[in-house]
């Protein structure tokens, strides 16, 4: 079994991108399954299923969406097999930008919209910087030149990423995706993950809703870049 | 890499049906048109030769260089792409100084990010308003975002090839920027409408719902009627910027102008 995980920004493009890979990969004879995480409402899965192909939804709610998607990982492969599937694509919902949702064996794909403007690559983080394949959206509705900035940005966040430049509306790029799909190798073994979530839990993260500093325990960062661990 | 011609294979139309045209083959030093209603398939056609398609877009046309597939990196790597592109989207959406943005548009490119200072002075030829480089580019106009991205295209993105889609809608002096895009030994291929750019051109490709339907070359009495054109169009600048620059426009004008230069029936009223 194959493993790609799709990651990037809200609104960047990645359930139209990969429609159209899902095309190409079953046009070259291919056979994926789809598992779609999102936090707390997702319809993609309706659109994927129009592809005819097994499509798996996992929500994530109280959990943190990358978090609940690597530790689903395992099951989410064991379903695609069970489908018959050759290929798990799973396509994260990605929130904070803080962690990647990236296995090392997986093939790690950003999905990035070129119309955010060129420091949107250096804000990204770990999404873009641990990627294989950083896969730029929206190029049509900017200039050439404008593309080629954003592509030198990229490469300054991530050297030795593959870059992409594809199109959700008219599926340009969608080949080039599936080829690199195919050529990718199988997961063997136990994996782990290429970038270490964050460090922190605090009061907030088990549900405290006071504002006020003096309610929160636990791993806390202070405005002037100050870490301290309070509590028992 | 020495460049000698480019060659387009006819794919699909969008309804399936194969283009009419089967292969066209494009040389150096050559203006070719794309002409057709809105929706026909130009800047499709556009996007294939950009991105020298290889069957892989959904027109499953196929581009070559000099009669072989291009390499993988000269698709993609904006420092061996032999191919500039004007496109018609000319609004800024990256939020960064004039200056800096061309200056990493050079490094992308693999050039000196000095050229800078020289996109900006021939733009300021192209445009009314002179353009300022520590102005941020989301405040650029539409003319002097285009007068910016001719002159980065040929200064900067200096290449073989240079696509133009729809220059007439730009709000800046369009066969002045023509020429300086052309320059020497270039393949232009431009959409237009204008009947101007249209017959500057050697061959127009006709499209017909999103299909390459026919191959018209420029014939002798149409070349004449571009030397009318041209003085006609001239005149109309002139006009122009006598009303651009706020000031009235006289009857003498119009006949010193006119009289003297344009053939046939084109007269003064």
């Amino acid at each position: 079994m194959k493993l790609v995980v799709v990651a990037g920004t809200p609104g960047s493009g990645k359930t139209s991108v990969l429609m159209h890979v899902v095309r190409a990969m079953k046009k070259s004879g291919v056979k994926p399954a789809l598992v779609k995480v999102d936090c707390m409402w997702t319809e993609d899965d309706l659109r994927f299923k129009r592809l005819e192909v097994p499509v798996g939804v996992g929500l994530s709610k109280d959990m943190c969406p990358d978090h609940y998607a690597i530790y689903n990982v395992d099951e989410m492969m064991a379903w695609a097999s069970g489908q018959g599937a050759e290929v798990l694509l799973s396509e994260t919902a990605g929130l904070c930008l803080r962690c990647a949702p990236y296995p090392d064996q997986c093939l790690a794909i950003c999905v990035i919209d070129v119309t955010t403007g060129p420091n949107t690559p250096l804000k990204v983080g770990p999404l873009l910087t641990t990627a294989d394949v950083a896969v730029i959206t929206k190029g049509d509705l900017v200039s050439q030149a404008e593309r080629e900035v954003f592509r030198e940005r990229i490469l300054e966040a991530n050297p030795r990423c593959r870059i992409v430049e594809a199109n959700g509306l008219s599926g340009k790029g969608s080949a080039e995706v599936a080829d690199l799909i195919k050529s990718w190798p199988e997961t063997t073994g136990e994996m782990v993950l290429r970038h270490n979530p964050p460090l922190a839990i605090c009061t907030l993260c088990t549900g405290e809703l006071r504002v006020s500093k003096e309610h929160h325990r636990g791993v806390l960062r202070h405005m002037d870049g100050f870490m301290e661990y309070t509590g028992e | 890499m020495s460049f000698i011609s480019l060659k387009v294979l006819g794919g699909l139309g969008k309804d399936g049906r194969p283009d009419d045209v089967v292969e066209i083959e494009l040389g150096p030093g050559e203006i070719v048109g794309i002409v057709g209603p809105t929706g026909s398939g130009k800047s499709t056609l556009i996007g294939d030769i950009e991105q020298l398609a290889q069957g892989d877009t959904p027109s499953s046309r196929r581009v070559l260089l000099n009669g072989k597939v291009p390499d993988q990196e000269l698709r993609t790597d904006p420092r061996k792409k032999l191919i500039a592109q004007l496109s018609q989207n000319m609004h800024f959406l990256a939020d960064m100084p004039v200056d800096e943005f061309l200056r990493m548009h050079a490094k992308s490119r693999g050039k000196d990010p000095d050229l800078a200072e020289k996109v900006v002075e021939i733009a300021n030829t192209l445009t009314g308003e002179p353009i300022d480089p520590s102005h941020p580019l989301t405040i650029l106009s539409g003319g002097q975002s285009r007068a910016l991205m001719t002159a980065d295209i040929a200064v900067i993105s200096d290449s073989p090839v240079v696509l133009i889609d729809e220059i007439e809608n730009a709000g800046i002096k369009k066969q002045e920027a023509l020429k300086l895009l052309a320059g020497e030994g270039k393949i232009v291929v431009v959409v237009t409408h204008d009947p101007i750019l249209a017959l500057m051109a050697s061959r127009r490709i006709v499209m017909r719902n999103g299909a390459m339907a026919k191959v018209i070359n420029t014939t002798d009495s149409e070349r004449k009627i571009f030397s009318d054109l041209e003085r006609v169009d001239g005149w109309l600048s002139s006009l122009r910027e006598t009303i651009r620059h706020g000031d009235v426009v006289s009857a003498r004008d119009i006949a010193g102008d006119l009289v003297g230069n344009a053939s046939g029936e084109v007269t003064a009223a």
